[in-house]
């Protein structure tokens, strides 16, 4: 019987070596799979490089992995929060590296990577910084620079359902990231809070086919924490 | 004469005014935001956030706030009856492929071709951070920047160039700043309203700028 259901967090992280490529859903504490994040402080793993929306909130979740000094770079969309002090000493330091990107570029180049593109043309970033030394073509008239895919190792995302063949579904706008990063890494990992015996998931509602999931460990429920703003 | 600038409820109204039934918008964080408490009851519009929403509702009553749905700038929001998640990639596609009619943007400089910096300042001291701010910026039917006309320190955001770098290129077509509203029409500036009491030749001075 096929199940990829693991019975611990230490059971989902294993194979995470040094200088890994690891995917990292959320958007701030949206999606954040904290306990996978903080079981990667544990896990022991170091030289990552983080591919995520932003780069951690307070000290929990990604936070604490940059705290405990295991990230080397990170990819990400939207580093600077009003409660992202961890990154911010850390990247003043010079002790981390940043590759900034656009957040649909980010999307996207993930996308990419899972869905075997070998890059793409875009509009956005044209004649910024962020694109520059990027190559550029004119299509219809206006010009589009190219984009390359991410790859990554690991994808740790959160879902609030999942079943032994890995089917997920995701609990409102904390989806956001975790179905690209499912298809773009080697394993993938998802965090459940809900366990479903095959068949329970409406096939209809499933949002992320289990093919694209390796390995799923469940985590009690407990309520998404709020990130990224001054209240 | 003496004129009196727009506060930034009234700001949003106005903005809100130029927003009709059935419009797919996207209001960026800050200043943009308050323009969604200013649709009348009667109107449906469509309010999209980069983080996988659309048919975005305002913020929920005080203890009900549930932080799996939140708003681009990660403050709780609702979602109305016929909204709907969808993942980031999509949510992008939405808005790169110009499937958003709107998208209203704050801004630290705009220039007279349309060009837009709200990035970053450059200060190399700056922590960059980009977000959605570029994808928006060239992707929707129209990009409008909603804004105050001058910084706290009195200088015009209203430029030739920007001196910041840039988010995106010619991408602006309108601006609404607490002092009037200004199209950009073959890299001018094009003068539609003023606040009372305050005149073209006036506003062109302060602002350093000239308008057509």
């Amino acid at each position: 019987m096929i199940s990829k259901i693991v019975d611990s967090v230490a059971a989902a992280l294993a194979g995470v070596d040094d200088g890994a490529t690891v995917m990292i859903g959320g958007f701030g504490g949206a999606g954040m799979p904290t306990e996978l994040v903080e079981g990667l402080i544990a896990q022991g793993a170091k030289g990552l490089t983080i591919v995520s929306n932003n780069a951690g909130n307070a000290e929990f979740g990604l936070a604490a992995l940059l705290k405990a000094g295991r990230v080397r770079k990170v990819i990400c969309s939207f580093p600077r929060q009003a409660d992202s002090y961890v990154f911010d000493a850390l990247y003043r330091e010079g002790k981390i590296e940043l590759e900034l990107v656009p957040q649909g570029n980010l999307a996207e180049r993930i996308r990419a990577a899972g869905a075997g593109i070998g890059g793409f043309f875009t509009k956005v970033g044209f004649g910024t910084e962020l694109a520059k030394g990027k190559e550029t073509r004119e299509i219809n008239g206006e010009m589009y620079v190219f984009e390359s895919p991410i790859y990554a190792d690991f994808a740790l995302i959160k879902a609030e359902q999942g079943d032994r063949w890995g089917n997920l579904v995701y609990r409102k706008a904390a989806r956001n990231f975790g179905p690209v990063m499912a298809m773009a890494a080697k394993t993938t990992v998802a965090s459940v809070h809900e366990l479903r015996e095959l068949g329970a998931i409406d096939p209809e509602h499933v949002i992320t086919p289990g093919i694209f999931v390796q390995r799923l460990v469940k985590i009690p429920r407990a309520a998404t924490i709020a990130a990224g703003f001054k209240a | 004469m003496s004129y009196t600038k727009l506060n930034r409820e009234q700001l949003a109204a106005r903005v809100a005014r130029d927003i009709h039934e059935g419009m797919y918008v996207n209001l960026g964080i800050g200043l943009p935001t308050l323009v969604a408490n200013h649709f009348p009851a009667n109107v449906e519009v469509f309010l999209q956030s980069e983080n996988g929403l659309l048919g975005m509702g305002a913020a929920p009553a005080k203890g009900n706030e549930d932080f799996d749905l939140v708003n681009a700038g990660k403050q709780p929001v609702t979602l109305l009856a016929g909204g709907s998640f969808f993942h980031s990639a999509d949510s992008f596609a939405m808005m790169r492929a110009g499937h958003l009619d709107v998208a209203v943007l704050g801004a630290f400089q705009v220039a007279a071709n349309g060009d837009l910096a709200n990035w970053h300042t450059g200060n190399p001291a700056d922590i960059p951070a980009v977000g959605g701010a570029m994808d928006l910026a060239v992707g929707a039917k129209q990009t409008w920047v909603m804004m105050e006309h001058f910084t706290k320190d009195g200088v015009s955001k209203l430029v030739e160039r920007c001196s910041y770098p840039i988010t995106g290129v010619r991408c602006v077509k309108r601006i609404y700043t607490d002092l009037a509203v200004i199209d950009i029409v073959s890299d001018q500036f094009v003068l539609r309203e003023t606040v009372a009491g305050l005149s073209a030749a006036q506003l062109s001075e302060l602002s350093g700028v000239s308008f057509f």
